[in-house]
């Protein structure tokens, strides 16, 4: 129909492309800024670290920050707490999500409807509305102040199981049907026909809840009372106190500390991770 | 449709062909395997949200501390909070907050999806997709401390800057005024890639054919976006729009980390003071109404954007 080629035919814009261009990379400057200054006034001296202008490259690199991270908290104990609360989250809302999805996309059974009417209910409902009680079911559960009282409300996820059921809908159904002909039963069917196609949509599920729940601030402020059950982001943010005036680079060395594994993910699971996003506003 | 041509391969003889087909209600197997499957979610929902909204309900009715046993209150939570200058101003706040922050952050979103779309390299395009989508993997919390240094008065980045263009130094975190504006800054920095990745999802759904037909009718730049290209992503923005005012309506690591809700009362939110209401003065009942009427406010205002949205998103 029209000669314009497929990159032509893309939005067309009164700006020349180079201003365009120029006026994107200002912007991500902008937004990377905060964490490129970031890693470079962690590797400064203490003294050189209220600087101005900012030293993008450290005249004097140093790890001297770092090392004072160690010394201050216990960064191996936040960090394996870290590490166990977010993968046990994780793998945990795999296997729900998973399950679940399979039920509402697959399986027939009264009440499927107004149970899954139920689950999409949550996802409204936010999480600081119900802290006071869900703070006091865990206290009479006498998990308040552990990890466990963070990881176990943490395994059901409205959102994932309605990722998950939108996952195996999107499965051809012969499958299913062939192998039932074949003599399998549910679990068959589910365990060796459906649950390996599943791998993608749970890597979604699991490199969403990563990312949400090693970042976690409000629940682990609320339950862990005692500084052995820290997390991460509540060490940094104590760290912060200690040092009051303090050297900045060692608090800013503590916050590179804790974002290693978040870039990480998102180096790794970044495609998983934006699909997820982005799914939360194409499924609807 | 299938099971007319099947060869014989041994169907069970408890399940008939037409039955197999279709996985029956009545099938045990099958129900119970349902019931298994749902258990984790169905049961943690219920105890750690139905039962909690109820919990949140009735116990906004009680005066209770933790310590002495609970006494009924009738209204006396609400007509407090109704009262209380600082349950007011947050309130106030947070909307004030949310207007602002899913303003900027839907402009912002709108304004690079848009640009991104345009003609440009491959791998320049997703290096930029990368770097705006980037703060979304950071901690709020920590961010939210780098940022307490960079917005800081006297030896901060930021003042150092628009020194440089000859500005004088901005109180951000300190004087009433600039507190909020910052700490909405700070917010949308890290926020504005969610919508902007649902934005360029929806703009990757417009078929190309429409914007070809437009612009043989000669539309250009600007008026082809506000023609074409914003009714066809409205159903993208409606979601955005709801989304981000939930997420903007239950912000808590900024104010907190950024001005611990000063100064004054001038960043403090609702989420706030729900938590210094429960955890830090023990009064529970407070708490849950504070928190019952944020709930209220949630499910108004998405409500209202649903009912508003009718008139101006199309759907392809």
């Amino acid at each position: 129909m029209s000669q314009a080629t497929p990159t032509q035919s893309r939005v067309r814009h009164s700006l020349t492309p180079w201003a365009r261009i120029a006026a994107l990379t200002v912007c991500a400057l902008l937004t990377l800024g905060p964490v490129i200054w970031t890693v470079a006034t962690s590797l400064r001296t203490p003294a050189q670290s209220f600087d101005l202008p900012p030293q993008i490259i450290p005249t004097h690199p140093t790890t001297a920050a770092y090392r004072g991270v160690f010394q201050q908290i216990d960064v191996w104990l936040l960090a394996l707490n870290s590490t166990l609360v977010t993968a046990l989250i994780a793998v945990g809302q795999m296997i729900t999500a998973g399950l679940a999805g399979y039920a509402f996309a697959r399986l027939e059974f009264r009440l499927k409807k107004p149970l899954f009417g139920l689950v999409l209910a949550t996802m409204m409902v936010p999480l600081q509305v119900t802290i006071v009680p869900v703070f006091l079911v865990l206290k009479s559960m006498g998990l308040t102040d552990t990890l466990l009282g963070l990881i176990i409300p943490a395994f059901p996820t409205a959102f994932g199981t309605f990722l998950m059921r939108q996952y195996f809908l999107g499965m051809p159904k012969d499958l299913g049907e062939a192998a039932m002909l074949d003599g399998a039963g549910p679990w068959r069917i589910f365990r060796s026909v459906y649950a390996p196609l599943a791998t993608p949509g749970l890597a979604i599920v699991g490199v969403l809840a990563f990312n949400y729940h090693w970042n976690e601030f409000f629940r682990p402020l609320i339950l862990e009372t005692s500084g052995q059950n820290y997390t991460l982001p509540l060490g940094l943010v104590s760290l912060q106190g200690n040092l009051g005036t303090g050297s900045i680079s060692v608090v800013l060395a503590g916050v590179v500390l804790s974002m290693l594994p978040a870039v990480a993910v998102f180096v790794v699971g970044q495609r998983p991770l934006r699909e997820g996003i982005t799914s939360a506003g194409v499924n609807r | 449709m299938t099971n007319t041509q099947v060869p014989a391969v041994r169907p069970r003889p408890a399940t008939p062909p037409a039955v197999a087909v279709r996985p029956s209600v009545r099938d045990r197997g099958t129900r119970l395997l349902a019931a298994l499957f749902l258990a984790p979610t169905v049961v943690g929902i219920v105890v750690f949200t139905v039962v909690p909204i109820i919990g949140s309900i009735v116990l906004s009715l009680f005066h209770w501390n933790v310590i002495d046993p609970p006494r009924f209150a009738g209204g006396a939570n609400y007509r407090t909070t109704f009262t209380d200058s600082t349950v007011l101003v947050s309130f106030r706040n947070t909307l004030l907050f949310m207007v602002l922050a899913v303003a900027l952050q839907l402009l912002i979103a709108l304004a690079l999806a848009l640009a991104l779309n345009g003609r440009m390299p491959v791998w320049l395009r997703s290096v930029f997709r990368s770097a705006f989508f980037f703060p979304l993997v950071l901690s709020a919390a920590s961010i939210s401390v780098v940022m307490k240094y960079l917005f800081n008065q006297d030896f901060g980045v930021v003042n150092w800057a628009i020194g440089l263009v000859g500005v004088a130094p901005v109180p951000w975190l300190t004087s009433e005024h600039a507190a909020m504006a910052t700490v909405i800054l700070v917010y949308v920095w890290q926020q504005f890639g969610f919508s902007f990745l649902l934005f360029v999802g929806g703009l990757n759904n417009i078929p190309k054919e429409i914007h070809e037909a437009a612009a043989l009718d000669g539309a250009t730049g600007l008026r082809k976006h506000l023609g074409i290209t914003l009714p066809l992503l409205s159903p993208t923005l409606l979601v955005a729009s709801v989304v981000g005012i939930i997420n903007a309506l239950q912000v808590f690591e900024q104010p907190y980390v950024l001005t611990d809700g000063g100064p004054g009362d001038a960043t403090r939110t609702v989420v706030m003071v729900i938590y210094e209401r429960a955890f830090e003065q023990l009064d529970f009942g407070e708490a849950s109404a504070v928190g019952v009427l944020l709930f209220v406010l949630i499910m108004a205002v998405t409500a209202l954007q649903f009912r508003l949205s009718r008139r101006f998103v199309h759907y392809q």
